[in-house]
């Protein structure tokens, strides 16, 4: 049989097995129909809700606007699907090609995506994690946990880590009216993904909202009563504070232990891919049969010198699960690279911030438009004399224009003669990065991999 | 009906937020909070809300009957066994 003809009859009488039903699982299999896959479909999730959304389980839900089960995601077509929901895969057997199950099941397949994600980072000690009063938010479980008790009003939340879900849930907790406190290693909310200028608003923006804002502070201990019930936790500054609500957001971990030595390149740091989200084996050869995408994934960018990006956006988990299902029906020239421009947004103190590009690259930025006092700007990231990131706030609307500018590797500083003209006028000034080998709050992007710096690059994404 | 705004592509021209003021409202200037779950009573104006969206970022569920796939195929295996 010819490629051609393997493909036809691939797409017609193929078994294709996805791990994890959530965003990307989901997106991945309707695309897989989309295009023409009529052979067996296998979703397999380990939580018994079908796939759900979870932005809203830090904003909507948490304020008490709606149920924590009250985001299960549209669908764009009927799946026809075999569902095994509520049961974790913990094995991967890459010869046999089947995948194992926590009830012992084993299901074969022809062709594999791992969309596995990521979980919420647990507190360090086991002992104080499991205290009544200590909760991570990722799950919609998660969430209605977390509102209950914010519903009973308690005395005073301390929200561990300043990121976008942990100034998520601190916006969130003030709009009940709720005393908060949050505690940050940084030296300010967000520093980890926008850098210390950018930050620096971000922590202005908590203290107009009334958050009791610490940073350089990491809490050293969390302690309960008698009855296991939180009751105050211990920072490092000496202080002892007296709560009965704890929100631990250290940031996320991949889901990769289940596929420990199958023999895929996996691990803390996500599974290794090539563009057309094929996985690496562990000797770094591409494999033709298992697939990637999602928070799990981490890919070589050539916009961004051809680094690995994990990128733990809702977009990314769209796009790459759309980009995967393609390529796993495909052969050859057929086939799509992923070059999807990374893009997310937060909502938190009334603020609207989107970004757009990677900023955690960008060692200088300007502020091209707006202004920082007013906490309505757009900033410019540059990285060896090309624009490599904007970020908004309330500025939604430009960011197409400067993804245009990522894109197509325009000079940085900008030179806008007639776009905004401000007082503090156009200036390049340090982004204030963290130390990337400092333990701090991780950023959304994760850069690693072999960096070519290459500053021609011109950019011309592929039409779907 | 399920909703899903892509925020990514949200501009916060606020067209759904006049349409179907009961789903999409305006959080502060230009962030969109919306009710992913609508009753159906809203279904005509969440349409309206969608087709309006100059960004196109609405996606609601048009099928009802495989809304709840999953659940249902747990009760066919439940009576097989």
């Amino acid at each position: 049989m010819s490629v051609d003809e393997l493909s036809r009859a691939f797409r017609q009488h193929g078994r294709i097995v996805i791990v994890g039903a959530s965003l990307a699982g989901l997106r991945a299999a309707e695309t897989l129909r989309e295009e023409g896959f009529t052979g067996s479909l296998t979703m397999i999730g380990d939580e018994p809700q079908e796939p759900y959304d979870r932005p809203p389980l830090s904003k909507q839900v948490l304020l008490g606007h709606m149920p924590a089960d009250a985001t299960p995601l549209p669908r764009r077509r009927a799946l026809d699907a075999q569902w095994r929901l509520g049961v974790a895969a913990t094995g991967l057997d890459l010869t046999g090609r089947q995948v194992r199950l926590a009830d012992g099941e084993e299901v074969p397949f022809d062709r594999l995506l791992i969309a596995t994600g990521t979980r919420a980072r647990p507190w360090v000690k086991e002992a104080e994690a499991d205290l009544d009063g200590v909760f991570v938010l990722r799950t919609s479980d998660d969430a209605a946990r977390l509102n209950r008790r914010l519903t009973a009003r308690p005395r005073r939340v301390l929200i561990v880590g300043a990121g976008f879900t942990g100034s998520e849930i601190a916006s969130a907790c003030r709009e009940r009216g709720l005393e908060v406190t949050v505690a940050e290693r940084g030296p300010a909310p967000l520093v980890g993904a926008l850098g210390g200028v950018i930050g620096a608003v971000a922590a202005e923006l908590q203290r107009e909202h009334g958050v009791d804002l610490r940073c350089g502070i990491t809490v050293t201990a969390l302690e309960g009563d008698s009855a296991g019930r939180l009751t105050c936790a211990h920072l490092s500054d000496g202080t002892v504070l007296d709560v009965d609500v704890a929100v631990i957001a250290l940031g996320a971990m991949r889901n990769t232990e289940w596929l420990a030595g199958s023999g895929v390149a996996a691990g803390p740091r996500g599974v290794a891919c090539d563009a057309g989200c094929r996985a690496f084996d562990i000797h770094g050869i591409v494999t033709d049969d298992i697939f990637v995408a999602g928070d799990v994934a981490r890919s070589p960018h050539p916009l961004f010198g051809y680094q690995f990006l994990s990128l733990e956006h809702w977009g990314n988990a769209v796009t790459q699960a759309e980009v995967a299902a393609h390529n796993m029906i495909s052969s050859g020239p057929d086939r799509l690279p992923y070059l999807w421009v990374p893009a997310f947004w937060s909502a938190q103190f009334g603020v609207n911030i989107k970004s757009t590009g990677v900023p955690t690259m960008g060692d200088k930025l300007m502020i091209t438009q707006g202004s920082l006092a007013e906490h309505r700007f757009t900033v410019a990231y540059g990285f060896q004399g090309r624009v490599i990131a904007a970020v908004a706030f309330d500025q939604a609307r430009w960011l197409d224009f400067y993804r245009r500018l990522i894109e197509t590797a325009a000079p940085f500083p900008l030179e806008f003669a007639n776009v905004d003209r401000r007082p503090e006028g156009l200036r390049a000034v340090p982004s204030e990065f963290p130390d990337p080998s400092l333990p701090s709050h991780g950023p959304t992007v994760t850069l690693s991999g072999y960096s070519p710096s290459d500053r021609k690059v011109t950019f011309t994404p592929a039409r779907m | 009906m399920r909703i899903v705004v892509d925020l990514n592509r949200c501009e916060g021209y606020a067209q759904c937020a006049f349409l179907a003021p009961d789903v999409f409202t305006m959080h502060g200037e230009e962030a969109l909070m919306y009710t992913p779950h609508a009753g159906d009573a809203q279904r005509e104006h969440v349409m309206r809300a969608a087709a309006a969206c100059p960004v196109q970022a609405i996606l609601v569920d048009q099928r009802d009957d495989q809304a709840d796939e999953p659940a249902a195929q747990r009760e066919a295996e439940a009576h097989v066994r």
